[in-house]
């Protein structure tokens, strides 16, 4: 695959002198190959430490198909005072006669901390109008965030999505509080919830069969395993489970590494446990067991080629083992640099279960 | 309200799981693939599959039963089905999930009409059952010659395989759905005599393409267009169907459907009728289908005196194609050197109702034109008075035309008269263009991963359903019969062109086909 660029840079530069670079690209650009023509899907805003800004721009560069039309980075530098900044256009893949292909802009600016309380006032100009933003913020700077999605004297916030990955932050319950606040304002795409969507599909999937819909009615025990960085996305689901279900969760209780608790069901107590494992090697999930008053018991595993799925259900004859059932549901891992790509494309989504999730997910930490 | 894997309409609050989710359950299935090794299965069914079960969207239990007459064992078939996929995957597929999804796969070999298939099918798929302790849905996928459509139908019903109590049985029969109308009732009557409407699911894959269901976006999610949608504001639409390539092996097919029955009686008919159905009341797989055939219906069937005046048929002749000469169509291996099959069809119809009354539709579609264009073009009529009327003031301004390409550049396109920049007011037309591929992030799945898993989900909004085929049929019959019976050597157009200049005979008015 072959990539084409056009480039511009300037240093001590201003937003509009960066605006008016990047329109004429644009329509140098077009007027090389015509048929270029600018994508228009979405504007990431993404605010970085300079000494990590590489490993960024490799998960970028890494997320497969879901990159932003237009791509902002605000590499931060402490003690930086003016603005630098490059701006690239460029058409990935052959452009094949008689097709159009679609551009994608890059700028990238050098800005100083002191840039980003006032960063809406820079990146305004930058990014296209009547386009969905989202910000993402891996190395923390709060204030940049808080610019972008809070409206300056009234008007409306630059953007309209927080990217975040729960994961990254050193603790949980702050992260969990942090992403209630940004929800009250913004749209929240946490990866660490993307983390859990295969294991909500085929939670809802099991019990979508007619015969088996009274059985999530009855579900008596819900169990999850993780990652040990990763207990944000265990109570996310959680969390999911409870919001969706009607349940009550009561504070979970640290019993060593193991977290234990209870969700009031119409019908009754619902126990529910988290517990870690060293043994994964990407962030997440790695499994999830859930039983019900009726001897059912489904558990879900990462396995080869997809999660293996295990259901056992108790005979109807008396003093027989119970059966079981064990399978493969189908489904590619996206890998990590794939979640990343995710959550791109979901920034131009509205997912309705993730804030109440994420709330039920706040009440089990207490 | 939703509609359940099973395809039952629930109340949300059944499984309040589904909530949300991208992707919603699928009941468990098991597939049974009629013609398992011929062509269409190994190039769009078995990579569609994989790509389902690459996204995690097959059903979480899923059962595939190949059906065809060469023996081979149920190995030698999930390897057939493996290279498959290799071959033909829109991505390169991740081997673990490759070979999970055809392990159980199993196979029976046999002709269609012997009994001892259906039998073999019978404990194939009741195994399938028992593996995954719950009755599975079973679809019947007659990936076939047609011929074949009823004698499948026939033996699934002799042998109990249409229905069953615990869930749901469907069968899902490709094109083409008969050669003539009196095929087409047969055909209807034989499969509705063993299975139910609403376990039938005639496969368009035009249906399947997202640029098609936008044509439905286009004119139901926005109010700009609806009050020009008539005709008092609009001056002819304009179908075309257009392929730069030739017949290629398909001589046999090809020469005994032409290009009327391959893509007009069908696809264009389609277009047709979502780009000037009412709008539904719901989009409800009935909802659509009955303003689909409304359309149909308001379309007079030719008499046979009338065919010469509203259509066109041609042959393709030797010419230049992407820079090199190209044979004619009588020129091609398989084909018969006397044919006068079609390789070029061009109507000009109408719809008889009130929104339509009076306004030409012309369609059109050929092999080895100028380029390969699926496009939809509404032209609509001059402003009433032109007050940029000098030849300084205008460099040949035009009317109004909104364009839906379906392929290969999918988008819309509205051209709109705009002021060339200077000191003298001078206007030419200019086009505003959205284009699929840069305004969203999410990749569309081919047509037949969205209509297999439709299919399995008992969803029918984007397939054909009987009185819509014998609609198409009723309009379509009489040009074909009145072809048939005029055995002269038909008018050639060059391979690599625009088509005969016959066609332009159809047009009316200021009205000129769009350049291909």
């Amino acid at each position: 695959m072959s990539t084409t660029d056009v480039i511009w840079s300037e240093q001590n530069t201003s937003p509009n002198a960066i605006e008016e670079a990047l329109r004429r690209l644009v329509a140098e650009c077009h007027s090389e190959m015509e048929q270029c023509v600018p994508a228009r899907t979405l504007n990431l805003v993404c605010v970085v430490d300079r000494e990590w800004s590489g490993e960024i721009a490799n998960r970028l560069r890494r997320v497969g198909r879901y990159h932003a039309s237009r791509t902002v980075v605000c590499t931060v530098e402490p003690r930086r005072r003016t603005i630098d900044a490059q701006a690239t256009v460029s058409v990935e893949g052959d452009i094949r006669n008689g097709e159009f292909a679609g551009m994608r802009e890059l700028v990238v600016l050098q800005v100083g901390k002191h840039h980003l309380a006032h960063l809406d006032t820079i990146v305004d100009p930058l990014v296209v109008t009547d386009l969905r933003t989202a910000v993402w913020s891996p190395h923390g700077h709060p204030e940049a965030v808080d610019a972008l999605t809070t409206g300056r004297a009234g008007g409306a916030p630059i953007a309209q999505v927080v990217l975040t990955d729960a994961v990254d932050e050193p603790e949980v319950g702050n992260a969990l509080s942090r992403a209630c606040e940004l929800a009250e304002r913004s749209e929240v795409v946490d990866l660490a919830w993307l983390r859990c969507t295969p294991w909500r599909e085929r939670l809802a999937a099991a019990y979508d069969p007619p015969a088996r819909r009274h059985e999530l009615h009855t579900l008596s025990k819900v169990s999850v395993r993780y990652r040990s960085d990763s207990l944000v996305s265990g109570l996310l689901l959680v969390g999911w489970l409870c919001a969706q279900m009607g349940w009550r969760p009561d504070q979970l209780t640290r019993h060593g590494d193991l977290l234990r608790g209870r969700a009031r069901a119409r019908r009754g107590e619902v126990e529910l446990r988290l517990e870690p494992v060293d043994s994964m090697s990407t962030p997440g999930l790695a499994g999830v067991e859930t039983r019900s008053d009726l001897g059912t018991m489904l558990a879900l595993e990462r396995g080869e080629g997809g999660l293996t799925a295990r259901r056992r259900e108790p005979s109807k004859r008396r003093g027989e083992d119970p059966f079981e059932h064990v399978w493969t549901v189908l489904g590619a891992s996206r890998g990590e640099p794939g979640i990343l790509g995710e959550g791109i494309r979901h920034a131009l989504m509205v997912d309705r279960t993730f804030k109440p999730a994420l709330m039920a997910a706040r009440r089990l930490l207490g | 309200m939703t509609t359940t894997a099973a395809g039952q309409t629930t109340g949300a609050e059944d499984n309040p799981l589904v909530e949300g989710l991208e992707r919603l359950p699928v009941h468990p299935t098991a597939l049974v693939i009629f013609g398992a090794t011929g062509d269409l299965a190994r190039r769009k069914l078995l990579p569609a599959l994989y790509n389902l079960a690459h996204e995690g969207a097959l059903p979480e239990r899923f059962g595939l039963v190949g059906n065809a007459r060469s023996p081979m064992t149920d190995e030698e078939f999930r390897e057939q089905c493996i290279q498959a996929v290799r071959e033909f995957s829109r991505r390169p597929p991740d081997e673990k999930v490759l070979a999970k999804l055809f392990s159980d796969a199993r196979y029976v070999a046999g002709s269609f009409d012997e009994d001892s298939v259906y039998e073999g099918l019978s404990i194939s798929l009741d195994a399938l059952d028992e593996v995954a302790g719950l009755a599975l849905n079973r679809c019947f996928y007659l990936s076939t010659a047609p011929t074949f459509f009823p004698v499948i139908v026939d033996c699934l019903g002799r042998h109990g395989l249409a229905r069953r109590e615990e869930a749901q049985v469907r069968v899902i029969i490709e094109k083409p759905f008969g050669r003539s109308l009196e095929e087409a009732r047969d055909l209807n009557a034989r499969v509705l005599s063993v299975f139910q409407e609403e376990q039938v699911f005639r496969i368009d894959h035009y249906l399947g393409k997202e640029t098609v269901q936008n044509v439905l976006a286009l004119r139901f999610a926005n109010n700009m267009f609806e009050p020009l949608w008539n005709r008092n504001y609009i001056d002819n639409v304009q179908i075309t169907a257009a392929e730069d390539i030739g017949i290629g092996s398909r001589a046999g097919y090809y020469d005994s459907a032409g290009a009327l029955r391959d893509l007009v009686q069908n696809h264009m008919l389609q277009l047709l009728s979502l780009l000037c159905m009412e709008p539904p009341v719901a989009f409800e797989a009935d909802a659509v289908r009955d303003e689909k055939v409304k359309v149909l219906r308001a379309i007079s069937a030719p008499r046979p005196e009338e065919v010469d005046d509203i259509a066109v048929r041609a042959q393709y002749g030797p010419g230049i194609a992407a820079g090199e000469e190209v044979p004619g169509y009588l020129e091609e291996d398989g084909v018969p050197p006397d044919s006068n099959t079609e390789t070029y069809a061009a109507l000009r119809l109408e719809v008889h109702n009130w929104r339509w009354a009076g306004v030409p539709m012309y369609l059109r579609t050929g092999k080895r034109l100028a380029r390969k264009v699926t496009e939809i073009a509404v032209t609509l009529k001059p402003v009433p008075h032109m007050a940029f009327q000098s030849p300084q003031m205008s460099t040949g301004v035009r009317p109004n035309v909104l364009v839906l390409t379906v392929q290969p550049n999918e988008g819309v396109s509205l051209s709109i008269g705009a002021k060339i920049p200077g000191s003298r007011m001078a206007i030419r037309t200019v086009n505003m263009e959205f284009l699929y591929g840069t305004a969203f992030l999410s990749q569309s799945p081919e047509a037949y991963e969205r209509l297999i898993i439709d299919a399995m989900r008992g969803e029918a909004t984007l397939f054909t359903r009987n009185d819509e085929v014998e609609a198409q049929w009723r309009i379509c019959d009489p040009i074909v019969k009145a072809w048939e019976s005029t055995p002269e050597p038909l008018p050639r157009y060059p391979a690599g062109s625009q088509g005969p200049t016959e066609a332009e005979r159809l047009l009316i008015g200021d009205a000129r086909w769009r350049s291909i």
